[in-house]
């Protein structure tokens, strides 16, 4: 870190400076916060990181793309539902529920009359199916609607309302049909992975660093996707759609690739969450949380990958120890983030630490002054490395 | 579905269903006039007009709370004052929001979203605290109270009539200002083509505040008719800002008309349907219904040219 910097040397398809910042941050997450907190603390922390995959996507797919889904927490949740359908029916053994009338279906089947177990959670009896199932059905889900809404042209503020009513929809026909979904509860009670106890410390701690592991795996995947030529088209899509497709290029299916990809993110961290808190519920599907993802994107940056997991951490910490100390005061915080966070400084944390720190820290490291870094979305690019 | 009830049982069922339909038909319409006037005139997301509404079903609280106690001889009328203090205090704190937040965003639509759903936020929370978490109800005065009977077995309730009457006249009248005026000309120039407006002598800022406050007034006289149905709490405004975008983007963003005919299908579709299904399902397909009918149709049902 101490060697003068060249300027703009790329390895594969990361810059000096991106390596650098995914280094940072995976000391921090693997190294520094597993040594400074306790096990409740670091068992929080795993719980935002999980919100940070979501973040992730928004960053790939609003940032970028400029396609702003209010909807994130359908896919969330169906990642989760698809990983709490595998854990409930390992959790639901013959033995396990030998005192309901029908012996080995989910215990909420049970008290909702249910005798035999839907055919829609059959597959879910293998492991190897649900691990393809949290990519594969969201990622499919995003597939219909993205092919409905961008191969007609529908955009923007037409885009966000109809997700926001996907999400609604979502929510109402998990909570109507309670005896397939579990409700308002949600799927509860969920206890081992193969045979493994998920619900003591130790495999609690363990499931932080695969969750860690998983997360630094998908930033690289963005950091890829946004080097990419495809990572430029998103972005001169955003700027100017109509240039890119007079170009000749078929701006709906670009549009559909990152929105699916953002999709399978999102359900990749409702899985997580699953196995490491334990239970899924429509709460984290909704409208209310859905847009609560889109500004851990917001504060940490709509435009920094980083600053998306960074916003996620910040947001969820405050939140957290806000809601413990003054309850009241956490909705006028959260508010008047969203406000500030739009007029202020829209481009948030990411914005702040290239406009502030960075030409500081340049010198620092460098050993000679470098310009300050404009916001990733105009620098010029480099001719890509990586297709 | 239908199988199990007799033709005559129908017709009556679909008779006193079509007019809770109507009902509901009234409070989307209310909602939805002044978001499609924000939104569809002036491309503003407008995520707090939920809560614009609850402020109009407080100030109506609070008045029908000081007639109840001060000047209970004129309890009979109070509503028609509350309205127009629901007008004035929502359409004020339109204006306010519009000066100090709204009018920097104008060019960056989706983050208009992401600031009024802040701004929703903190008015919930500060009707939390000021009000009490708990939900409120007024008094109606006793001529509002009752039913008429139609037929033997169908009833319909007199505040229900009173809220279509009163949301009949609310649209005429938007439609009277909007059409026929000549700030609704300036409105609909400014809509239509900003930079020639701003250039014939249109004040355009002073169009899109008033515009805004008019949204917002109107979904405080909402919020007072909500009133008469059911009860108001720190949140309610929220259980209906979804439905309420999807009738106006359904209805197609600039056309009046448009958003009434679609909160007519959807609050129909959605009472009728609610009464073969269960309450979640009626919805759910109501909504999965319109969904599926913007993406064959993404510009909504009635479509008005506008140069962009």
């Amino acid at each position: 870190m101490t060697t003068p910097a060249p300027t703009s040397g790329r390895t594969f398809f990361l810059r000096r400076q991106d390596m650098i910042g995914i280094a940072i941050l995976a000391v921090l997450l693997m190294v520094v916060l597993p040594l400074t907190l306790d096990n409740f603390r670091l068992q929080f922390v795993g719980k935002y990181l999980t919100y940070a995959f979501v973040a992730l996507g928004l960053a790939l797919c609003w940032g970028y793309a400029g396609i702003l889904s209010l909807g994130q927490g359908v896919f969330f949740g169906l990642g989760g539902y698809c990983m709490a359908m595998f854990l409930k029916l390992e959790a639901s053994s013959v033995e396990n529920t030998k005192i309901q009338t029908t012996p080995g279906i989910p215990d909420f089947m049970d008290w909702n009359q249910i005798t035999a177990l839907p055919w829609f959670w059959e597959p879910f009896r293998s492991f190897g199916f649900t691990t393809l199932a949290v990519v594969a059905v969201p990622a499919l889900f995003a597939l219909i609607i993205g092919f409905a809404l961008f191969k007609r042209r529908v955009g923007g503020v037409y885009f966000a309302i109809i997700t926001q009513a996907l999400a609604a929809i979502m929510t109402i026909l998990i909570i109507g049909q309670q005896g397939y979904t579990g409700g308002i509860n949600g799927i509860t009670d969920l206890r081992t992975l193969h045979g493994w106890d998920i619900r003591t410390d130790s495999a609690k701690t363990i499931l932080y660093f695969v969750c860690v592991g998983l997360l630094i795996a998908c930033i690289l995947l963005a950091y890829y996707v946004k080097s990419s030529k495809l990572g430029r088209l998103l972005v001169a899509m955003r700027d100017k759609e109509d240039r890119v497709r007079f170009s000749g290029y078929d701006v709906s299916s670009f549009k559909i690739f990152v929105f699916c990809l953002a999709a399978s993110l999102s359900a990749i961290g409702g899985a997580m969450f699953t196995l490491q808190v334990g239970f899924m519920s429509p709460s984290f599907v909704g409208i209310v949380p859905s847009i609560e993802m889109v500004i851990y994107t917001a504060v940490g940056g709509r435009l920094s990958i980083l600053g998306a997991v960074y916003g996620t951490l910040v947001v969820n910490w405050a939140k957290t120890s806000f809601s413990e100390s003054f309850p009241e005061l956490w909705l006028f915080g959260l508010g008047g983030l969203f406000i500030a966070v739009v007029l202020i400084f829209p481009n948030g944390l990411a914005g702040l630490w290239q406009t502030y720190v960075a030409p500081r820290l340049g010198p620092l490291f460098g050993g000679q002054a470098r310009r300050a870094a404009p916001p990733p979305a105009s620098e010029p690019v480099a001719p890509a490395v990586a297709e | 579905m239908f199988s199990d009830y007799s033709l005559a049982e129908l017709s009556s069922i679909f008779m006193m269903q079509g007019f809770a339909g109507l009902i509901l038909f009234s409070v989307f319409v209310l909602m939805a006039l002044g978001l499609a006037i924000i939104f569809g005139q002036m491309g503003v997301i407008n995520m707090a007009h939920g809560e614009f509404m609850i402020l109009g079903a407080y100030v109506t609280y609070f008045t029908s709370q000081f007639f109840l106690n001060y000047l209970p001889s004129l309890f009979g009328i109070y509503f028609f004052i509350a309205m127009i203090l629901a007008f004035l205090a929502s359409g004020a704190l339109g204006m306010a929001t519009e000066w100090l937040m709204i009018r920097h965003l104008y060019k960056r639509p989706l983050d208009t979203l992401l600031a009024t759903w802040g701004l929703s936020l903190i008015l919930q929370q500060v009707y939390r605290s000021v009000f009490g978490p708990r939900e409120v109800g007024v008094e109606l005065p006793s001529w509002m109270m009752g039913s008429l009977p139609v037929t033997d077995v169908v009833e319909v309730q007199i505040n229900g009539l009173f809220v279509m009457g009163l949301t009949i006249a609310i649209t005429v009248a938007v439609a009277l200002l909007m059409y026929k005026s000549s700030w609704g000309k300036q409105v609909r120039a400014v809509v239509q083509n900003r930079v020639m407006a701003g250039a014939v002598g249109i004040n355009t800022e002073k169009v899109d505040r008033y515009t805004f406050g008019l949204g917002c007034g109107i979904a405080g006289v909402a919020g007072s008719a909500f009133t008469m149905i059911g009860s108001t709490g720190p949140t309610s405004g929220q259980l209906y800002i979804v439905d309420t975008f999807l009738v106006v983007v359904f209805g197609g963003a600039q056309s009046l008309l448009g958003t009434i005919a679609s909160a007519f299908t959807i609050s129909q579709a959605q009472s009728t349907l609610e009464f073969f299904l269960s309450g979640s399902m009626a919805k759910v397909l109501t909504l999965i219904g319109v969904v599926v009918i913007l993406m064959l149709r993404p510009q909504g049902l009635f479509v008005i040219k506008v140069r962009r």
